[in-house]
């Protein structure tokens, strides 16, 4: 995977619980990835995190790590996707 | 944080609510080094050309999917127009050809490939009255074979004897496929002003100034427009073009984003990005929608083509903004029976095929996916065709005829041809006989404004 492709945004959204937070975060300790930044907000009825992290030194693949992450958010019944930063980047900046 | 939480939710919104998405990457193929007389020396050349270049083609568009979290609808091919690779009189060197051509797309996992196709504006080649002559043939026994044929162009004028060939081979392509609704003529569009860069089916080919082989990519998201003019509420029309023109922008950076990355894996060179609001059939995925949302009662009214007009011009403006490889058709379509709210507006009669030809003056491309009464004449199709062509002649724009004459049906039923085809009601079509007019054949001349140097 290139440089550039390393920093990923985690969005998490859904019914807020206890919880959420830490489990998301000790899948991403768990496979080295680092949290660069949160935040957190209210939409609603619903609950919204983000998260930028860096994969640069995990030990998974981005894949790999996007599917436990998915797999983490339907037990908890949030939505949680991963995707590059890039797209962010593309779409909100010049 | 780099970006605001807002803007990463809104982005996560556009994809997941308003279905933005990357309707086609479409791989670009030049196959003129594959040319025979024989169809079947050529067609297996071609078939080997497009396995060794687009062998990762749909691998490295799911990978890309899946890293930006970004719905990639269709992968695609598009080849140099068949009728320059075969140069044969016979139709069946064709027929042999075009096997090959649906047998590589079937291998590749993609859904269409485009460029059965011939430029006749000023005239006929004996390659492109065979070509022509095979289609209906052609694209009933093949499945993803799309067709089209460039009839006219504002610097050649308007090749009538084209015109009324291609009423008689509509006519024929839908009794060809009559078990299915005439589904053959929702695979062959007849131009004028084709453009070469047009990722879009059924009308994408790999035109002769194109690279070697080349990626462009469809972007669409007419339900993001659409809950962007809702979201502003009140607010004048110059409110919303600049909505419209900010949303596009958006959409268009996806594209450039998706191609590059896409051209840079694969090793092929990037050509456009056409921002065209393409509609599907899915609720909330609807050009005639946002028309409707601007505030008329349903698509096909009075007001509906200044509606228009605003919101193709507003997509070009934030698009050219966004990038600078923005191409192809690049606007919006309103093909009938893929859009929800365009079905909704031609069953209770809102729209007509009249009100349609006026919205194609100001749409990025023609009548598109309509259905007519089976025992129309293929002298009203070509009256039909020549209309669209004097409008994109006239007004140097790409205008475009996929019409179905449903075979057996009549106005009030339906043709049904599922899935991105979607189902349309059968329309109205004027039924005074323009028969002596399209046949007298020759060529309308190209008007004044065509000698521009």
């Amino acid at each position: 995977m290139g440089t550039e492709l390393q920093k990923v945004v985690i969005t998490v959204i859904g019914v807020d619980r206890v919880g959420i937070v830490a489990s998301i975060s000790s899948i991403l300790a768990e496979s080295g990835a680092n949290i660069i930044d949160i935040s957190q907000t209210i939409m609603g009825d619903l609950f919204a995190m983000v998260m930028m992290i860096d994969i640069s030194k995990a030990s998974v693949e981005f894949k790999a790590l996007k599917e436990r992450l998915e797999q983490e958010g339907s037990r908890l019944g949030v939505e949680v996707k991963a995707q590059h930063e890039q797209i962010f980047r593309y779409m909100h900046r010049v | 944080m780099r970006f605001a939480i807002e803007e990463i939710l809104e982005t996560i919104q556009m994809i997941g609510t308003s279905r933005l998405d990357i309707r086609t990457v479409t791989l670009g193929v030049n196959l003129f080094d594959c040319s025979d007389r024989d169809g079947e020396v050529a067609g297996e050349k071609a078939y080997r050309k497009l396995l060794r270049l687009g062998k990762n083609l749909c691998t490295v568009t799911s990978d890309i999917e899946t890293e930006f979290g970004i719905p990639i609808v269709n992968t695609r091919l598009s080849v140099s127009p068949v009728s320059w690779i075969v140069s044969s009189n016979n139709p069946e060197d064709y027929v042999r050809f075009v096997k090959w051509l649906d047998r590589a797309a079937e291998e590749l996992g993609v859904n269409f490939i485009g460029g059965y196709s011939a430029m006749v504006q000023k005239g006929f080649s004996t390659g492109d009255r065979a070509l022509i002559e095979s289609i209906p043939e052609a694209l009933s026994r093949t499945e993803r074979v799309c067709s089209s044929i460039n009839v006219a162009s504002t610097r050649a004028g308007i090749n009538m004897d084209a015109v009324l060939l291609m009423g008689h081979i509509i006519k024929r392509c839908a009794e060809a496929t009559a078990d299915k609704d005439g589904l053959a003529c929702a695979k062959l569009v007849v131009f004028a002003n084709a453009v070469e860069d047009n990722p879009f089916m059924a009308g994408s080919f790999h035109g002769s100034g194109e690279p070697e082989c080349v990626i462009n990519i469809g972007v669409s998201g007419p339900g993001v427009v659409k809950d962007a003019i809702k979201k502003l509420g009140d607010g004048n029309l110059g409110d919303i073009a600049e909505v419209i023109k900010r949303t596009s922008f958006k959409i268009t950076r996806m594209g450039e984003l998706v191609g590059n990355e896409i051209s840079k894996r694969l090793g092929i060179p990037f050509g456009v990005v056409d921002v065209s609001l393409a509609p599907t059939p899915a609720v909330g995925d609807s050009v005639a929608e946002i028309l409707e949302e601007m505030g008329l009662e349903a698509c096909g009214g009075h007001g509906s083509t200044a509606a228009l007009a605003m919101l193709v011009d507003a997509v070009k403006k934030g698009g050219c903004f966004a990038s600078s490889s923005v191409g192809g058709l690049s606007g919006a379509f309103i093909p009938v029976s893929e859009d929800a709210a365009m079905i909704r507006a031609a069953e209770e009669k809102v729209i007509t095929l009249d009100k349609l030809e006026a919205m194609t003056s100001v749409c990025s491309v023609g009548l598109d996916m309509i259905a007519i009464p089976g025992d129309t004449s293929a002298e009203v199709i070509a009256g039909i065709i020549a209309d669209e062509a004097a409008i994109g002649m006239i007004n140097h724009k790409t205008t475009g005829v996929r019409i179905i004459p449903a075979p057996g049906k009549t106005v009030g039923d339906y043709v049904e041809f599922g899935g991105l085809l979607g189902r349309a009601p059968v329309m109205a079509v004027n039924s005074a006989n323009p028969a002596a007019f399209v046949r007298r054949g020759g060529r309308i001349p190209a008007p004044i404004h065509s000698l521009k140097n």
